[in-house]
């Protein structure tokens, strides 16, 4: 290395000055990249909403009669006629006070916390085949109507902006948001760690026969 | 060379094939391995006969695969990494498991924008040039779905490594920081929330905390030194290192700044952990510490007694392996394996140990423990915390018992 001491310094003077510059950055606007993005825009893209107090529900009301309809039409082929479910595709309706079962089900009535949820979700994905395409007035009567199914809320009930932050669901007070873990302390032990007799197979997936074979060449797999 | 020249070797080199009397080609049917195979003794396809490239053909195997009656439909579905066929800790880009909620989108570059507004001084429209003039980094993650390992909650249920751990891919992720968008758009003091969203068909979107969005989060737009792919979020997705899939969110076209979280359907009705009370746990974002043994495993037998070595794959959420121990009995005796050089902050992490297999039955396990001193649980450890109701985070320590044949199980110990 024969650069000089000379030579280096400027060069470092200029780092230093493009380091100041990037420095910079934590100032909004300072790369200046992009376009701010105007009222309208943001309007037409704003479309969340917040469970725990409907903030973003957006104008318009739904009665259960108008949700039935749009349901029949929109909802019954993959959640049943009366939110029961086909196939895979999830109920909407049941399992009230199986969450403790060996065998629990999670359904708007049972489990979830907020009612402008559903609004949102349904408002942002559903139907699967044509989300984002329902009427503001349509989602409120779905959600008006699947409130119903579960007996959250009467037939009379009328679903907006105003009604649907106060309809108590039945799991509002059973979640814990907070992550209490690490919720196991297990001990490093390296040998002798438990008793070799008591080392038991407490279930195996052989013979269970549920591996799939059907989407791909397992020509690998072990065929037992 | 010439045109005429090329083509005149060309036809000599065929031609010695014919005239060379007796051709030294392969025969299956001799004992000792031919001298030269037909693919030694003609020429190879030219460059850029494929131009992007493949696998070889008798890779065929190596693909992602799904299980037709987890889901309802293939729309919504989730598919899973051969890592049976994997080596290292980076997974091809083509193999990185994929989770849909509405189908993959083929979204045209030109026309996705990125929007930041909410809580900030300055809302910005961002199209794909733009965020792509920002200043780039590159860093290595591991992505992990929270419900793999889910089917084995109740009981040991697919013999198969691909179908039990296939929901963890690892890549090398390139893009912008979200610290550095966030800082052009200028934060207000009141933000403590960011919501995240997608512009597939599910709009998909959750709530992260903000402190964790200038920590580590990512922008990004390639993976693996190229473009992100359709399935993995093209042009743009989310990545949240060290935490679960679903908030690394794809087709990512809309952040907003709030003061509170916003109680999304993903992070309400799913992504929550039911516990035996019927209470149930929100915000579980963190990936704990797991590792699984890869060779051998149900696709990957034994191959008669002898010398083997026991190769496997640890992560956690929480930043680095710190250690990785194997046991061949069950978890009654461990020994500590060697971890392979990358060893990455909230990444896949190589571990391989010798082991020279006596032909008998074998309960072969591994456990992790990363640098927080954080221990890889039981299955048995695990239930006593949470039963066995929930779908995710299921981290537990695997065991895959070797029979005397060398063929290998799934199997859970009491």
């Amino acid at each position: 290395m024969y650069s000089s001491r000379k030579i280096c310094l400027p060069i470092m003077a200029i780092l230093l000055a493009c380091a100041a510059s990037l420095a910079g950055a934590a100032e909004p606007g300072s790369f200046g990249y992009g376009s701010v993005a105007t009222p309208a825009q943001i309007a037409g893209w704003d479309i969340d909403v917040r469970g725990e107090d409907g903030t973003g529900l957006p104008p318009g009301k739904g009665t259960v009669d108008r949700g039935a309809e749009v349901y029949a039409e929109q909802c019954a082929a993959c959640h049943g006629t009366f939110g029961e479910g086909e196939g895979r595709f999830p109920k909407l309706v049941g399992g009230v006070g199986s969450l403790r079962d060996e065998r629990p089900e999670p359904t708007v009535g049972s489990y979830w916390p907020f009612a402008p949820t559903l609004w949102d979700y349904i408002n942002r994905a559903m139907p699967m085949q044509a989300p984002h395409t329902l009427s503001a007035d349509d989602v409120y009567a779905l959600t008006a109507y699947i409130l119903n199914l579960n007996d959250l809320v009467s037939h009379e009930f009328v679903a907006d902006r105003n009604s649907l932050p106060k309809v108590k669901m039945r799991n509002r007070d059973n979640f814990v948001w907070a992550d209490p873990r690490p919720d196991t302390m297990a001990k490093p032990c390296m040998s002798d760690c438990v008793n070799a007799a008591d080392v038991r197979i407490s279930s195996t997936a052989e013979g269970r026969n549920l591996t799939p074979r059907t989407t791909g060449p397992l020509d690998t797999m072990q065929p037992k | 060379m010439g045109r005429r020249r090329f083509l005149g070797l060309g036809a000599a080199l065929t031609g010695s094939l014919v005239i060379g009397g007796k051709p030294a080609v392969a025969d299956t049917a001799q004992e000792s391995p031919p001298a030269d195979a037909p693919w030694s003794q003609s020429i190879g396809a030219g460059v850029a006969d494929r131009p992007y490239g493949r696998p070889a053909d008798t890779e065929a195997s190596v693909i992602r695969r799904n299980v037709p009656w987890l889901t309802a439909s293939a729309e919504s579905s989730v598919s899973f990494s051969p890592l049976q066929d994997l080596h290292g800790i980076i997974t091809p880009n083509g193999l990185f498991f994929e989770r849909h909620h509405a189908g993959r989108p083929d979204i045209d570059p030109a026309q996705h924008k990125l929007m930041i507004h909410g809580l900030v001084e300055r809302p910005l429209l961002l199209s794909m040039k733009d965020i792509m003039r920002f200043p780039s980094v590159s860093r290595i993650h591991f992505i992990e779905c929270p419900a793999n390992g889910g089917m084995n909650w109740r009981a040991a249920q697919m013999n198969s490594l691909q179908f039990s751990h296939g929901m963890v891919s690892c890549a090398e992720w390139t893009g912008v920081k979200l610290s550095t968008l966030l800082e052009e758009v200028g934060i207000k003091k009141q933000a403590k929330w960011a919501m995240v969203e997608g512009a597939d068909g599910a709009h998909m979107n959750r709530s992260l905390p903000l402190d964790k969005c200038l920590d580590d989060c990512l922008v990004i737009y390639a993976q693996n030194g190229e473009a992100l792919r359709p399935e993995q979020g093209y042009p743009l997705r989310l990545v949240v290192p060290g935490w679960e899939g679903n908030v690394n969110i794809k087709w990512l076209r809309r952040i907003k700044l709030g003061e509170k979280p916003w109680h999304t359907r993903e992070e309400t009705s799913k992504y929550t952990d039911l516990m035996p009370d019927g209470t149930s746990r929100g915000f579980t974002w963190l990936i704990d510490a797991k590792s699984v043994v890869t060779f051998p495993c149900p696709e990957k037998p034994l191959d008669g007694p002898g010398l083997y070595e026991i190769r496997g794959l640890a992560w956690t959420g929480n930043g680095k392996v710190k250690r990785v121990d194997v046991s061949m009995d069950g978890g009654v005796n461990w020994q500590t394996a060697r971890l392979h050089e990358p060893v990455l902050s909230k990444a896949l992490t190589k571990f391989t140990l010798p082991w020279r297999w006596d032909g008998r039955p074998a309960l072969v396990a591994s456990r992790v423990i990363d640098e927080t001193g954080y221990v890889q649980p039981t299955i048995a450890q695990l239930r006593a915390q949470r039963g066995s109701n929930s779908v995710y985070h299921n981290n537990s320590i695997q065991t895959w018992q070797v029979k005397p044949d060398g063929s290998v199980f799934n199997v859970q110990l009491a």
